[in-house]
């Protein structure tokens, strides 16, 4: 019996004693939060991606309230995010672009082959370390998937050339575009109209056709075509304005190299529709 | 001087926490990803096992004194937790840059078999003095660290490996777990007290 009421008084009291001495803690050691970075890490969309430069969607909302970061920091989350961001801090939103993910390289496994077979680390980082990287294009995508590895949301997968396709869910965080050590993907608004040239060979027309069969040769014929004057010639390459451009296809039509490709491929529309197909095949893209 | 020496190794190479005595198993395959996660969480285990095993002690003799020995467990759990939580709050105010660098694996320690196991071993199978205990929990808690970090740092390089589909993951996480239980048993059986002698004379 007195050992029970030992038991009872000790570790009653022990609790007793414990609670009030937390208790006290608490308020003694309380390390004062502003109640608005728990509002606006709720807010983010919590993927904890990085890809506003912070660590993880907590960093980013510490930097909001002390004012280093502006509310549009998110690109994940974009307007909708900022919008109510700016809610708990009082603060308009200035308009925030979105942005997407393109792959600037359509040199699959067919159209321009490995120079040798790679059995390395499964990793495009680490296979272009060796020997300038197993693709005869040093420019092109080495297939190997470090893109898919990085991205958090699960929007690209390899199709069936080895080359990255960047699905829907793109949230333009760009991940991938780190990860890529070949710099073959990039940030473009998700509002664009035209596609880029999705070629980052710089060598002379001659040398890309001896590689790649869908290289941009930089012929320029797309240059002279262009009724906007939006496309120039950079480094072998054509770069589109897009402030000029229109989307009217015309040079998608009159280049070189995807009309090579149209005549092997059977042509899936009629003749006269050939311009709004050229349109439609550049704002799928 | 010597048997401190002796508990001390022990504790890291022949008892150790992980490999031989399988406690704390969790934390030993759940955050052993990276070695920089392995390390902070070390850390923070050898300074929380190093202070339960302390206050556990004063409560022993407290529990010893008062004839109620069978409540050990239910007041060695409620101490640490408590413990744990104080340090964490006082941390929290004091020293900003420790509780960043422990503070996320504060509570997830609080409760861990290894903590409270560290304790009742002081107790009850090896009846240590003060000194001893502590030592003994630091040196526990130490080789749990030794473990997590050699582990984190094979568990790194599969991230470069061609593994089977099969194995990828926890599968090859056991397997290894066990290839380094195997090698932690060699050093069963051998005699750190005669080596410490030898080494620092008759001391």
């Amino acid at each position: 019996m007195q050992s029970v009421l030992i038991s009872l008084v000790l570790l009653g009291g022990l609790g007793a004693l414990f609670g009030l001495l937390l208790a006290f803690a608490a308020k003694k050691f309380a390390v004062e939060a502003d109640p608005r970075i728990d509002e606006i890490e709720k807010i983010l969309p919590g993927a904890n991606c990085g890809a506003c430069g912070y660590p993880g969607c907590r960093g980013a909302a510490e930097a909001i309230v002390e004012g280093k970061a502006p509310i549009t920091v998110c690109p994940v989350g974009k307007a909708a995010v900022a919008e109510k961001i700016g809610v708990v801090m009082g603060k308009a939103v200035e308009a925030v672009r979105p942005q997407k993910a393109v792959v600037l390289c359509r040199g699959g496994r067919t159209d321009c082959p490995d120079r040798f077979v790679y059995r390395g680390v499964p990793d495009c980082r680490a296979a272009n370390r060796l020997a300038g990287g197993p693709k005869a294009c040093e420019y092109g995508c080495l297939g190997l998937g470090s893109c898919v590895a990085a991205c958090p949301f699960g929007a690209i997968r390899m199709n069936e050339e080895g080359l990255p396709v960047i699905g829907t869910e793109c949230t333009g965080c760009g991940r991938c575009v780190r990860a890529c050590p070949r710099g073959i993907i990039a940030l473009i608004p998700a509002d664009r109209k035209v596609e880029v040239n999705a070629c980052r060979n710089r060598q002379r027309g001659a040398e890309v056709r001896k590689i790649c069969r869908v290289g941009c040769l930089g012929c320029g014929l797309c240059a002279r075509t262009c009724p906007e004057k939006a496309i120039t010639i950079v480094e072998n390459l054509a770069v589109i304005d897009p402030e000029k451009c229109t989307g009217c296809g015309l040079c998608f039509a009159k280049c070189p190299v995807r009309k090579d490709r149209e005549k092997e491929k059977p042509a899936p529309e009629e003749r006269q529709g050939e311009k709004q197909a050229a349109v439609e095949h550049a704002l799928l893209r | 001087m010597v048997d401190l020496l002796v508990i001390f190794f022990s504790a890291i190479l022949i008892n150790n926490f992980v490999l031989s005595r399988f406690l704390g198993i969790c934390p030993f395959l759940g955050v052993s990803q990276k070695i920089e996660t392995a390390v902070g969480m070390g850390f923070a285990v050898i300074f929380v096992m190093g202070l339960a095993s302390a206050i556990t002690y004063i409560f022993q003799r407290l529990l010893l004194a008062l004839h109620v020995e069978v409540l050990q467990t239910l007041t060695f759990i409620l101490v640490i937790a408590v413990l744990v939580q104080f340090v964490e709050m006082v941390l929290k105010k004091m020293s900003p840059g420790l509780y960043r660098a422990l503070g996320i694996y504060l509570p997830l320690i609080t409760t861990k078999c290894a903590v409270l196991g560290v304790a009742l071993l002081n107790a009850n199978v090896y009846n240590y003095d003060f000194l001893q205990s502590v030592i003994h929990g630091v040196a526990a808690a130490v080789g749990f660290t030794l473990v997590m970090v050699v582990f984190a740092g094979s568990r790194e390089r599969w991230a470069a490996a061609p593994i089977p589909n099969a194995l990828r993951g926890f599968p090859l996480a056991l397997v290894t777990a066990g290839l380094l239980s195997l090698a932690f048993l060699g050093f069963m059986g051998f005699d750190l007290k005669r080596l410490f002698v030898e080494l620092l004379g008759q001391g």
